[in-house]
């Protein structure tokens, strides 16, 4: 008993942990503040935010720079202290008709009510490496910013709310409805409470895309769209905002806004199915938190996919995508190799000697002559 | 004379594919000439299909594809599940050991999955037309064997392969490539090791469908000629399922002729092929005469 | 906008860490969690060898480095328990370090490196030389709980396999591999029966350690932290390998050799090169076994081994 006199070990691990600080602050230039990366590194911190499955845009910019930039270290490292954290209560159901849009583009349908609202995107720039950037003047870009916004105020501000172009086929009869279906058939499952089951409920799938690594889930979505799979999306309507974020008020119970939160929601559809009878357009549906609209598509694509009733592509096999899915497993995973494997490795190598030592293949406890049975 | 009862009973055996309305019964079956209801779009692939399999007996049935002769095979055998139907054995004592649980008369249809999995192990064997099916192509043809012999509680390497080798032996597949994979093997040969495969148990019932169909004309006349003998060398009761009237008059005493579904004809399979009574019958006949 | 919970950490924080357990509960994890991993513990002593989800946590430690074994250890650890933490064998190896290191920080409690002392013992990939007594704990870091994932990837289908007790396609493996190699080709992580039931993964163990797991008289514990499961073997429980009645089950040889260090013949030997002839040489696993054994005047003087390969 006693203390550990531990021979090398910790005193090596705490120099590998001083030098990887010494990595991240390297170079002589300012070093940055979180509230740079938050503000100017919006996309990232977005992405932190939705594979750590927490909200708070401090921390995550937080944990990207303690990270040096390394987005599943930093998604780890929120999605991590996000444990410690006490479960308080859930959230109501947040209907997104409510969303306060800056972005939302249909592919459906050329008019849409409310119109088109391109918002921030690069999705018409050229992508050419811009040189000016490498001498930005902080003045004359901020002074651009507010003669567009001053501009910008004689224009109509965008209305509250916008109706959904789902909606209108819904109304129609023309999609098939999941949503009463999957409600009906179990309660609202909570994937950090509950492993998962298979077939696992359509919120625990949801749950577990919308953390999802936005990389892996493209490259699942991905491969369905090429081929290996048979959903060929129309987005009927990507939306970007701000939704409102609501708790039941202990006293009265009445709802109460405590805040709101950005996202991401995507709503694609998909070919024909008929599952009650009359042949009707399929959704699929995605959501994260923050602007990632790569990862919103390829979260409703895989949505579609695994309600494949007879799965025939990996990204159709709702076990494989949802246990691949998640950034923290899958690199950690990757990552244990680097663990000592003496034992195993020594384990193998016995095998491996005792299988060539023996005479002709087949050891002492080889197969027996087949011949000697029968016959 | 007084025969035994039937080793096989089978009454009312449906198997309905999508959700099925009211109007499936009518609207579907030989005698509305199809198998699939115009109303609800759902295909009744078997419909009130009842007979016996005495010890001993082999009874083929016979039809054109999408008759539902295959989907009866699946069905007793546990492939699939029916919508409707009773299924019962009748076994002696020796084929009912090593499954205690098993009630004299009870159907089947109403055991639940681990138990239908042992005893689909310990009493049938089944051959398809694709050897896919009956077979892991990745596992030797010796482990394709084992395999049913270690669900059946075999531990001991040399018995389960002194056994594997004298049921190759006997299907005439060569001993010596007990050890290799069947998909280095010919057809014919991949459907030699699947009857053997069938047969490792001692199974009570032979399931055989299409097992012939595919492979050329010379091949098929071993194979049959292997399962003629081994039937009666073993006497198991077996079920033959093809549409070649050659194989039924080849290997079968008593043939059930179905159609859309259901059975149309049967009888004794001499009868059947010399004076059908059912103008389908005398149309299949009459086209391979 | 959102502001973060616990902004401006204390001062006298390191590390990102806590001093002692101010900041965070007793063990790192809240009560709820506890109490959650306690009662999977529970079920899975109630059926040995059967494995049991669990909403698992994410930890500070990345997945797949021992998270699983580490929230068992947290939750089961109380004031007055003695820890060890073991990794390939050794109590010096990296990770066992640093999970050594969090599970002090964050509860407080004394570390030993001396199995019969501990009360507590987590563990990748070794069980201790020394005997374990009745009322110690022994838990296991588990990577693929999944026994049957060696012949069926799909979890659904090995759920049925355990509900059926339907393991008939291990069996096959394991004939297959003795057709192929005239042996059974699974080294460490060698499938085990319990109670003559449930087909368990022992974790990445050698076969060495898998005779041991038999009618133990400590509780071993294994969690799969990625995985989400949680197994158990109770004191006593009957543990046996797959084995047909005429091939045996034999554990890694080390016959004729010695550990270099303390000369040891009876214990699980790690192999080296050295590498200025070419020479094979062996060492003790486990290091704090190895130690004893040399205090207490075992052989100090190295012995000669075989030529290289």
């Amino acid at each position: 008993m006693g203390y550990v006199a531990v021979r090398g070990g910790e005193e090596a691990i705490g120099n590998a942990e001083k030098l990887l600080r010494a990595a991240r602050a390297g170079g002589d230039s300012e070093l940055l503040s979180p509230r740079q990366i938050r503000e100017q590194l919006h996309l990232a911190v977005d992405r932190v935010m939705g594979e750590g499955s927490l909200y708070a845009p401090d921390l995550a910019a937080l944990a990207f720079k303690q990270a040096a930039g390394d987005s599943f270290e930093a998604a780890f490292i929120l999605r991590s202290y996000r444990t410690t954290l006490p479960r308080i209560g859930y959230a109501a159901p947040a209907a997104t008709e409510r969303m306060r849009v800056i972005r939302r583009i249909s592919a459906a349908f050329k008019e849409v009510p409310g119109g088109q609202i391109l918002g921030p995107t690069a999705d018409y720039t050229l992508r050419l490496l811009d040189f000016d950037l490498a001498q930005e003047s902080a003045e004359a870009t901020r002074r651009a910013i507010r003669e567009f916004f001053q501009a910008a105020e004689t224009l109509e501000p965008l209305p509250e709310r916008f109706p959904k172009v789902v909606a209108l086929l819904r109304r129609e009869g023309l999609l098939v409805e999941r949503r009463k279906a999957a409600a009906a058939a179990s309660p609202v499952v909570d994937v950090t409470r509950e492993a998962l089951s298979f077939p696992a409920p359509r919120s625990a799938q949801l749950q577990t895309l919308a953390r999802g690594e936005t990389g892996g889930l493209l490259a699942l979505a991905y491969s369905n769209m090429r081929g290996y799979g048979s959903v060929h999306p129309v987005i009927g309507e990507l939306r970007v905002g701000y939704l409102p974020v609501e708790v039941s008020h202990p006293p009265d119970g009445g709802l109460r806004r405590i805040g709101e939160i950005k996202v991401t929601e995507a709503e694609v559809i998909a070919r024909l199915g008929r599952e009650d009878g009359e042949p009707r357009f399929t959704l699929g549906y995605g959501l994260c938190f923050g602007h990632n609209e790569t990862k919103a598509i390829a979260m409703a694509v895989l949505d579609r996919a695994m309600s494949a009733s007879e799965p025939e592509a990996p990204s159709e096999d709702q076990e494989f995508v949802l246990t691949h899915v998640d950034g923290i497993e899958s690199m950690g995973f990757c990552n244990h190799y680097k663990l000592p494997h003496y034992v195993t490795f020594q384990s193998d190598l016995d095998r491996l000697r005792r299988i060539r030592s023996s005479p002709s293949g087949p050891g002492e406890a080889g197969p027996p002559d087949p011949k000697a049975g029968g016959a | 004379m007084t025969l035994p009862p039937p080793i096989v009973q089978v009454r009312g055996l449906t198997r309905r594919f999508g959700t099925g309305c009211p109007a499936c019964p009518e609207l579907t079956g030989p005698a509305a000439e199809t198998n699939q209801c115009p109303r609800c779009r759902s295909v009744t692939a078997c419909r009130e299909v009842s007979f016996e399999l005495h010890s001993g007996e082999v009874l083929g049935i016979v039809g054109e594809s999408g008759s539902g002769k295959s989907t009866v095979v699946r069905l007793l055998h546990f492939d699939l599940a029916p919508t409707a139907g009773e299924y019962r054995l009748n076994l002696n004592g020796a084929a009912a050991a090593g499954l205690p649980w098993l009630e004299p008369g009870q159907n089947l249809f109403e055991l639940g999955p681990h138990q239908r999995r042992q005893l689909r192990n310990r009493l049938m064997g089944i051959v398809y037309q694709n050897p896919l099916l009956g077979l892991r192509l990745k596992v030797t043809a010796g482990g394709n064997i084992a395999e049913r012999l270690l669900m059946a509680g075999w531990r001991r390497v040399e018995r389960m392969r002194e056994r594997a080798a004298d049921l190759l032996a006997r299907t005439e597949v060569p001993v010596e490539r007990m050890d290799e994979l069947p998909r280095h093997f010919s057809g014919g040969m991949q459907q030699r090791v699947q009857i053997a495969k069938a047969l490792s148990t001692d199974p009570a019932v032979l399931l055989l469908d299409e097992v012939t169909t595919g492979l050329d004309v010379s091949v098929q006349a071993r194979v049959l000629d292997l399962i003629r003998s081994l039937q009666r060398e073993l006497q198991i009761a077996t079920i033959v399922v093809s549409h070649d009237l050659g194989v039924i008059r080849m290997l079968t005493t008593r043939t059930l002729v179905m159609r859309y579904g259901g059975i149309v004809e049967q009888g004794l399979s001499d009868q059947i092929l010399e004076d059908p009574q059912h103008p389908y019958t005398q149309l299949l006949v009459n086209s391979t005469l | 906008m959102s502001r973060p919970a616990r902004a401006g950490a204390p001062a006298d924080w390191r590390d990102g860490l806590p001093p002692g357990r101010d900041g965070y509960s007793f063990a790192f994890l809240d009560a709820g969690a506890k109490r959650e991993i306690r009662r999977r513990i529970l079920k899975a002593v109630a059926i040995p060898g059967c494995q049991v989800p669990f909403g698992s946590r994410e930890m500070p430690i990345a997945r797949g480095w021992g998270t699983g074994g580490l929230q068992l250890t947290l939750a089961l650890i109380g004031p007055e328990d003695v820890l060890k933490v073991i990794d390939q064998g050794a109590d010096d190896s990296v990770n066992a370090v640093s999970i050594r290191r969090f599970v002090q920080r964050v509860t407080g409690v004394r570390t030993t490196t001396d199995t019969p002392a501990a009360t507590l013992i987590q563990t990748r990939h070794r069980i201790p030389e020394e005997p374990l007594r009745p009322h110690q704990i022994l838990v296991f870091q588990v990577p693929i709980p999944e026994p049957l994932r060696l012949v069926e990837p799909s979890e659904k289908e090995t759920r049925r396999m355990h509900a059926e007790a339907d393991y008939s396609r291990m069996w096959l493996y394991l004939y297959e591999d003795i057709v192929t190699y005239g042996e059974i080709t699974i080294g460490a992580r060698y499938p085990v029966l319990v109670n003559r039931r449930h087909l368990m993964d022992p974790s990445p163990i050698p076969r060495w350690d898998v005779e041991r797991l038999d009618r133990n008289p400590a509780l071993m514990l294994f969690c799969a932290g990625r995985e989400k499961r949680i197994y158990a073997l109770p004191p006593h429980t009957l543990v046996e390998p797959l084995q047909f009645e005429d091939v045996p089950f034999r554990v890694e040889s080390f016959a004729g050799r010695r550990c270099r260090r303390c000369g040891s013949a009876r214990s699980f030997l790690d192999e080296a090169i050295d590498e200025a002839t070419g020479r094979r040489s062996y060492a003790c696993s486990d290091a704090a076994f190895c130690e004893k054994v040399r205090k207490a005047g075992g052989r100090t003087a190295p012995e000669p081994e075989e030529g290289g390969p």
